[in-house]
């Protein structure tokens, strides 16, 4: 089945107390490319391997957190009949077109707050920039990788985990309007129709985005870039240490996914994920279920517990 | 210039120079009384009243510090330097095993403070 409909996590906008820490974070540190400012001071950010304009944006707030998250979709007539297939399901609230170019180099969006109390939108067009590594040309006779790259250095912004309570709604949106697959859930051992997670793809990686269930509206647990190898995981963890980033947790293992890990937090407290490894999803692929009483192995699967910020702290 | 900041709650100090954060030198020090959470300012884990002693602050998020609690003498102890010997509680949090219920209002051992914009901690 090719992928069609919903493509990938195309942005991240995030909310930072101070932009100048947060540059010399995500830029110096994590190791993103500055591609753009606009007049409001926010700061578009690129990984070193997405050819799209921008996928973390910056915004200066006095709370921490995330705006929304953008969704790229394959085409114009999908961000439509997307668009009305939403409106149609009555799951969404404060439903909204962004005009083309409110994002530098980005086509319309489609705006709308899921049953979590996340914002959400699809747009269809983002201008390609490339991704450095053509030596004749955009992707002409590409070198693997590119020079002068910084920082921990992820390929690309890969998915977000978000607490939010009214988790069967968000599910019931993915699955069922937006063409998403479940590929993981956790919940309750008594009644096993009751989700306290659920980890959903759009695509052929093991998630594309995740909600754990909590008494809260729209709250953001962290943002994750993809790293290609293990090794790469724990120099990541040397990186951070080096500039001393508070540090969360790993590097380390989920249960969940199998990825390779380590949480770690922005300066303003922000957390942010890099991790390697997990597998391909394909749409017959079982999902996987997690009864709450593994919840520790499922999230830490070696520590198998949870430590105590995982989930109090979020922003 | 170093100070001496004492946590009501647990009656452990520590000492804490002028430009590190109290949160930074309680951790320093391995003592527990406040709850370690980002470190940044952002998820309200540490939040304490200032009980006596001068001090300044960092710029906190305002979703987890409100104006009103600002005003109150409540800071986040990883934006907050002393300028003197200082006393501080550690407000409300305690940290315990992770625990699953299930119920109308379902909580995952939420033990964040409850916060003005946020339903308050299931009992």
């Amino acid at each position: 089945m090719a992928i069609t409909g919903v493509l990938r996590p195309g942005h991240v906008v995030i909310r930072v107390l101070e932009m100048a820490p947060a540059l010399k974070h995500y830029i110096d540190v994590l190791g993103l490319t500055e591609v753009a400012r606009d007049k409001k001071g926010r700061v578009f950010l690129k990984a070193w391997d997405e050819h799209d304009h921008h996928s973390v944006v910056l915004r200066e707030a006095d709370e921490a957190g995330m705006d929304y998250m953008g969704w790229k979709v394959d085409s114009p007539a999908t961000l439509k009949s997307l668009a009305k297939d939403i409106e149609k399901s009555k799951l969404c609230s404060d439903l909204e077109w962004i005009p083309a170019g409110e994002h530098p180099e980005t086509g319309e969006r489609f705006r709308f707050t899921i049953p979590t109390g996340h914002v959400m939108e699809l747009y269809a067009d983002k201008k390609y920039v490339g991704n450095g590594c053509g030596t004749d040309g955009t992707n002409v006779n590409p070198d693997p990788w590119p020079d002068g790259q910084h920082g921990i250095a992820p390929s690309r912004f890969d998915h977000c985990l978000l607490y939010g309570d009214d988790l069967d709604g968000t599910v019931k949106l993915f699955c069922e309007v937006l063409g998403f697959s479940l590929t993981e859930q956790i919940v309750t051992k008594a009644d096993p129709t009751f989700k306290i997670g659920a980890f959903l793809t759009c695509s052929n990686k093991a998630h594309d985005v995740a909600f754990i269930r909590q008494p809260v509206k729209g709250k953001f647990h962290h943002a994750s870039f993809e790293l290609g190898s293990w090794e790469k995981v724990l120099r990541a963890g040397d990186i951070l240490s080096r500039n001393k980033t508070s540090i969360d947790i790993g590097p380390t293992r989920h249960g969940i996914t199998r990825g390779e890990t380590i949480y770690f937090f922005d300066p303003s407290g922000n957390r942010n994920e890099v991790f390697a490894g997990g597998y391909i999803h394909y749409p017959d692929r079982p999902a996987i279920t997690w009864y709450d009483e593994s919840l520790g192995p499922a999230i830490f699967y070696h520590d198998r517990k949870l430590n105590e910020a995982f989930l109090s702290v979020f922003t | 210039m170093i100070h001496r900041v004492s946590i009501e709650n647990t009656a452990e100090s520590f000492a804490c120079a002028e430009d590190v954060h109290v949160l930074a030198a309680m951790e320093q020090a391995r003592c527990h009384g406040i709850p370690v959470g980002c470190r940044n300012g952002g998820c309200g884990a540490c939040k304490v009243r200032v009980a006596a002693g001068n001090f300044h602050t960092k710029k906190m998020n305002r979703a987890v510090i409100s104006a009103a609690e600002e005003a109150d003498g409540c800071v986040l102890a990883c934006k907050l330097y002393p300028q003197g010997d200082i006393t501080v509680k550690a407000l409300g949090r305690v940290w315990g095993p992770g625990t699953v219920r299930k119920s109308a209002s379902f909580s995952l051992d939420f033990t964040r403070p409850a916060l003005s914009s946020q339903p308050d901690k299931e009992t």
